[in-house]
């Protein structure tokens, strides 16, 4: 079973009269310890498709499915005239605690706590125990090779360690996907290639990873490459790592 | 999202925003010090009250034109226009009256200063005329000599008996028995002296002289003058009969009307502590209504600054939000916040009114009290600030949209 699954997925973002179609009609399917990367022109939805699988957002339409779980499904919704197609507030937030690791261009820390701190916060929210939590966040820093500055603040880090900062807090819960939406567009090319390094060991380690650039030669990074265009798919192929 | 980590985000973000969180405390800190430093000032005073208040001995009442305390202003017409208590009154009275008391009339006034060859008190001295039985209504004992007779009376001696303080100013060196001092211009001849009796709310009882009520009245009466009846009861268990029997033999003498209410003052312990309560009692209201004003404010004012707070970190809740952070996080993170924040403005003003509360009973010197009921009041009233301004904010921020915060700048 594929470990996500998008059928005619839409968003219509609704702005006074003018309706925002970013999204179309999306089929998209990902199997588990993919290495998936989203290509396409700004504007042309691929956040929306990455806010969509984090379960930030919710499809205005379509069927969505996280790990045998139902995500949104319109047709049921439509069948029993309930909610039992979508998932509550709290379902969804357990979903971003549990099974999703977002990883944001902007990197997203909490500038006045230390990395250690930072990476412990899912932890918290999904109720583990400090010393726990602690050695759990420790072994995430170590993944990323930031133990020694885990007593840091954000703002005491280059761009680069806290991208890894933030890579670890995406890590740390033992998520079933790792989303990464530009995140190496703030960084150096050098540090760019490190962070992609990185992404690959994780793959290689087991992870499933989307990945959203503009960058053809971080795109390749993945073993499979689809372009947006305008709100659908427009291309869906194996790159040449896939290949081999 | 346990406790633990509630409270320390709470106070990592009150620490963030050292001088907003200080003002903001200020309101609750004034509205709690405000009601908790009046009541431990008026339960200090309350104890003292109960201690000191044999003043007047617990088996003394008093007779006199006007009320002891006088409880707001207007009234005092109806005070002026009584008859004056006069001597006469107080003879026709010890006559009529057989039952197991004293009666003293005593006049008092203040302002003379005394001589005694080059020295002089100050005028804060109290000049009292007493009748013979003031030995059993006054509380004061006989150190050496004796006490105004019967004779001093009758004859109108210029004869005095001297408090403690009187002497260590006058003649600290002398036997004042038998020694002669001057009161506006006349001369007496001091007969006893007083036991040191010690002082009731800080003012000395032993500034004073006594001297036959009759020689007094001769030399200080005006057509102002009123006397006091002081009755000193020997059974307690007669005190109601014996005061509701002086009270009808005193209407005879003075003619008041069936209908018509006392034109004297009756002032007992249980009166004296009855018109405190009542003057406390409003002291009590009148502070419940500004710390209830001022917590208003604080309130208000916590509220604003929890909207700036979740204003300021709209991006902060994206961001735990993403991580998978419910509603319910969110809210308790701002709500507890707003409680931390006034609970720890409720206990600086708890600290700050109990001490300075209890300045008064240092200076009284009497003992400190801690109104523990409250202080438990005080936080529990600040917590429900906490909660009833909190939650709007508190509710805001964990309606926010994750996208939305996300993407806040
Ligand atoms: N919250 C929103 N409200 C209105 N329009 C939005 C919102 N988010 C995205 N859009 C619109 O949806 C389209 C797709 O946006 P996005 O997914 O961010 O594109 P990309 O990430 O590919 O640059 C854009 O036209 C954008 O303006
Ligand atoms: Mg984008």
């Amino acid at each position: 079973m594929a470990l996500l699954e998008l059928k005619k997925v839409t968003k219509v973002y609704q702005i006074g009269t003018v309706a925002v179609h970013a999204l179309r009609g999306i089929d998209l399917t990902v199997e588990k310890n993919e290495y998936l990367s989203v290509m396409g022109p700004s504007g042309s939805g691929k956040s929306t498709l990455m806010n969509v699988i984090g379960c930030l957002d919710t499809p205005t339409s379509g069927t969505y499915i996280l790990d045998g779980k139902t995500v949104h499904n319109d047709e049921k919704k439509a069948a029993e005239n309930s909610t039992n197609g979508m998932l509550s507030d709290d379902d969804l937030a357990y979903v971003r605690n549990q099974k999703i690791g977002f990883v944001f261009q902007t990197f997203n820390l909490l500038p006045r706590i230390t990395a250690l701190h930072n990476v412990e916060l899912p932890l918290i929210y999904a109720g583990f125990h400090k010393k726990e939590r602690i050695e759990m966040a420790k072994e995430a820093l170590r993944k990323v090779n930031l133990i020694d500055r885990m007593h840091h603040q954000p703002n005491e880090l280059s761009g680069g360690q806290r991208q890894r900062v933030a890579i670890a807090r995406a890590l740390v819960n033992n998520p079933s996907i790792i989303l990464a939406d530009e995140p190496t567009g703030n960084l150096d090319s050098k540090t760019s290639q490190e962070i992609m390094q990185l992404l690959d060991e994780l793959q290689a380690a087991g992870n499933t990873i989307v990945l959203v650039t503009h960058e053809t030669d971080i795109a390749n990074h993945a073993h499979r490459v689809v372009h947006f265009l305008d709100g659908l798919i427009a291309s869906d192929e194996q790159t040449l790592k896939g290949k081999g | 999202m346990n406790i633990r980590e509630v409270l320390t985000s709470s106070l990592d973000s009150i620490r963030q925003n050292k001088l907003r969180s200080f003002l903001t405390l200020l309101g609750v800190v004034i509205g709690v010090f405000s009601i908790i430093g009046v009541m431990t000032a008026i339960n200090v005073l309350q104890s003292s009250v109960e201690t000191n208040l044999n003043i007047l001995g617990t088996n003394t009442f008093f007779i006199q034109k006007y009320p002891a305390v006088q409880i707001g202003g207007g009234h005092n017409w109806k005070y002026r226009n009584r008859k004056n208590l006069t001597y006469s009154d107080y003879l026709q009275l010890k006559d009529s009256f057989s039952g197991p008391a004293t009666i003293t009339a005593e006049d008092w006034h203040g302002g003379d200063p005394i001589k005694f060859k080059d020295n002089q008190t100050k005028n804060n001295v109290g000049i009292q005329g007493v009748t013979p039985e003031w030995e059993f209504s006054s509380g004061y004992f006989i150190q050496s000599g004796r006490m105004i007779s019967r004779t001093d009376m009758e004859q109108m001696r210029n004869v005095a008996v001297i408090g403690q303080d009187v002497i260590d100013v006058l003649m600290p060196l002398y036997d004042p028995i038998g020694q002669t001092i001057t009161i506006r211009g006349v001369k007496f001849s001091v007969i006893g002296t007083l036991e040191r009796k010690g002082s009731i709310f800080g003012q000395s009882e032993d500034n004073v002289v006594i001297i036959p009520l009759t020689t007094h009245m001769k030399m200080f009466a005006n057509r102002w003058s009123s006397l006091g009846y002081a009755i000193a009861v020997m059974d307690m268990s007669k005190f109601d009969d014996v005061r509701d029997e002086i009270v009808f033999h005193l209407r005879l003498i003075r003619n008041v009307p069936l209908t018509a209410e006392n034109d004297f003052e009756i002032v007992s312990n249980s009166s004296l502590i009855d018109t405190f309560n009542q003057i406390t009692g409003a002291i009590k209201i009148a502070a419940l209504l500004i710390s209830s004003i001022a917590l208003l404010a604080a309130g208000i004012g916590i509220m604003n600054i929890m909207l700036v707070s979740v204003t300021e970190r709209t991006r902060e809740i994206g961001i735990r939000k993403s991580i998978g952070a419910k509603k319910r996080d969110i809210m308790n993170q701002f709500l507890f916040e707003a409680i931390f924040l006034t609970e720890i403005g409720a206990v600086i003003g708890i600290v700050l009114g109990i001490v300075v509360g209890n300045l008064l009973p240092v200076t009284m010197k009497v003992d400190g009290v801690f109104p523990l009921d409250w202080a438990l009041i005080g936080i529990i009233v600040c917590s429900a600030i906490g909660i009833v301004f909190g939650t709007y904010p508190a509710v805001k921020a964990a309606r926010l949209d994750p996208i939305e915060a996300l993407r806040y700048e």
